[in-house]
């Protein structure tokens, strides 16, 4: 073996244990959160944990249903917002806009990706909640602050991943369709859409993740109560903030119980992530 | 001398600041094959494209002179151009069917265009397949999908899609490029049969093609056009002596 030989397949090596130690990270982190919240859900029943009212850690009573519902309602919120208007962007971007435009738009959009999330909770709770709580009424806290801010926050990923999925089709599909004397939107809802489905369902996939997963700014304006809404405008705790509230002081089996909110949000990404892959790649079949 | 379908008067078009098309006047005869010959950057597909006006597609392209289709201009403010494209078929190099099934390719024209009764579409599809020869290959397959076919066939379906809009004109840009010579064949077979009901205007690399097929033909070379005759006069006593180069293989 040459000199040049050796340092090659030690750089080899070296690039691999680093490439594994990210990856053993993952598992890390799944072994540990499982180890530590599976036996609470296990001993409280994990039927009663998951659709149980009551959450009094003090009383050992661990009813999760009011965060799961939180989860569900302000990320649904989230939806509602962020996907008719991301892919509304998207469209105009890909189809409508001049290239110059575009060049200034989409930087714009991905920087909103990097805006630190307590930045939007602070927005949220100086702004929005106010303005909820003048217009609306109620506490302002609310279903409804959540889910504007988060469907602002899940803008980025909607809209990059969609443009990209609409300028993967093939430039030839849109000419086509143009030249058959179809409309620009004609093209775009019949031809455009349809080939970069996968993509834009992917989107939208990975979007409701970041939403689910959201922590800071939800527990700026959400309100936090422990009951399940009965409005848009009552307060809601999220499974992500309820760790987040609760770990610094949890101890014992509280302790366990929110390892085990962990484990419950764990699956759910876990979950919208593999679908979000398999859509995507669906479309390079 | 049959009547003029397509005339071309001191025609100049831009890319940005760049040429492409310098001062043409060209006139296209009715239910005739005009071929147009050219090497690559010659202009030859961006005079196609700008008949459908396919050219607007591309930021900052810019006309100048006039370009009339049956009387009309093309660049007219009160033009639809929807209905421009509808009139003037296009079909293109690598034939493209969308990712839908064999009827649903025929039948999207028509469709777009607002025809919605399903016996009329039906009924085209069925027309448009028929005239190109595609009908007894794939009648028994229409809801399958398009991309299943063979290239040839699948650059027959997009003649056939594009006769469903009832042009008076198809316009191809070097549709055999990707094919196989007996593809090839069938397809030119079709043009000829073609020629009765439209006025075909064919742009081709290949410049056999066009002595096979077109009636006239003509030569661009650097967005000019040099000449253009009845193709067996380009063919055998070009007036210019850059043709004559090109044609018999000195260039291009």
């Amino acid at each position: 073996m040459t000199r040049l030989e050796r340092k090659e397949s030690l750089i080899r090596i070296a690039l691999l244990v680093v490439a594994f130690s990210a990856v053993s990270v993952l598992v890390v982190i799944t072994v540990f959160i499982i180890e530590e919240g599976t036996p609470i859900m296990v001993k409280y029943g994990f039927k009663k944990f998951l659709f149980n009212l009551d959450w009094f850690p003090s009383e050992e009573s661990y009813g999760l249903l009011p965060m799961v519902i939180g989860s569900i309602m302000v990320t649904f919120g989230a939806l509602v917002i962020g996907v008719p208007f991301g892919l509304a962007c998207a469209v105009f971007l890909t189809e409508f806009s001049s290239k110059r435009l575009r060049r200034v738009i989409k930087p714009m959009i991905e920087l909103l990706a990097g805006i630190p999330s307590v930045v939007y909770g602070f927005m949220g709770v100086v702004i929005l909640v106010p303005f909820i709580r003048e217009t609306l009424g109620g506490p302002g806290l609310s279903v409804l602050a959540s889910s504007i801010i988060l469907g602002i926050m899940i803008l980025p990923t909607i809209i990059s991943i969609s443009v990209d999925s609409l300028e993967a089709v093939p430039p030839a599909y849109r000419e086509g369709s143009i030249a058959l004397g179809a409309t620009r939107w004609q093209t775009t809802r019949m031809v455009m859409f349809p080939a970069a489905r996968s993509g834009i369902i992917a989107s939208i996939i990975l979007g409701m993740g970041r939403a689910i997963g959201e922590t800071m700014a939800v527990i700026m304006i959400a309100g936090n109560a422990i009951a399940i809404p009965r409005s848009l405008l009552d307060p809601v705790r999220t499974l992500t903030s309820n760790i987040a509230l609760e770990m610094a002081y949890a101890s014992g089996e509280h302790r366990q119980a929110l390892f085990a909110t962990g484990v419950i949000l764990f699956v759910i990404i876990m979950i919208l992530n593999t679908i979000a892959n398999v859509t995507s790649k669906r479309r390079k079949a | 001398m049959p009547s003029v379908a397509i005339r071309a008067q001191d025609f100049s078009h831009y890319f940005g600041t760049k040429q492409t098309l310098k001062k043409i006047n060209l006139d296209v005869a009715e239910n005739k094959i005009l071929g147009i010959i050219g090497p690559a950057g010659s202009g030859k597909s961006t005079f196609l494209r700008a008949l459908n006006r396919l050219n607007d597609l591309v930021p900052d392209s810019r006309v100048e002179g006039t370009l009339l289709v049956e009387g009309v201009d093309v660049y007219s403010a009160d033009t639809s151009v929807a209905e421009l494209r509808r009139r003037l078929g296009m079909v293109f190099a690598i034939p493209v069917p969308l990712p839908r099934s064999i009827y649903e390719n025929v039948a999207f024209g028509a469709r777009m265009a607002g025809l919605k009764d399903k016996s009329a579409l039906t009924e085209i599809v069925i027309d448009s397949l028929k005239k190109t020869a595609l009908w007894e290959e794939v009648s028994d397959r229409l809801h399958s999908s398009a991309l299943k076919l063979s290239g040839g066939q699948q650059q027959r379906l997009c003649i056939a899609r594009t006769l469903a809009l009832k042009p008076r004109f198809i316009l191809l840009d070097e549709p055999t490029s990707g094919l196989d010579p007996i593809s090839t064949m069938k397809i030119e077979e079709t043009l000829r049969q073609l020629k009765k009901d439209y006025t075909i205007i064919l742009v081709t690399n290949n410049t056999k093609q066009a002595a096979r097929v077109a009636d006239r033909t003509a030569f661009f070379l650097n967005g000019d056009l040099i000449e253009v005759d009845e193709t067996v006069r380009v063919f055998s006593a070009p007036s210019d002596q850059r043709t004559n180069d090109y044609i018999s293989g000195r260039f291009g």
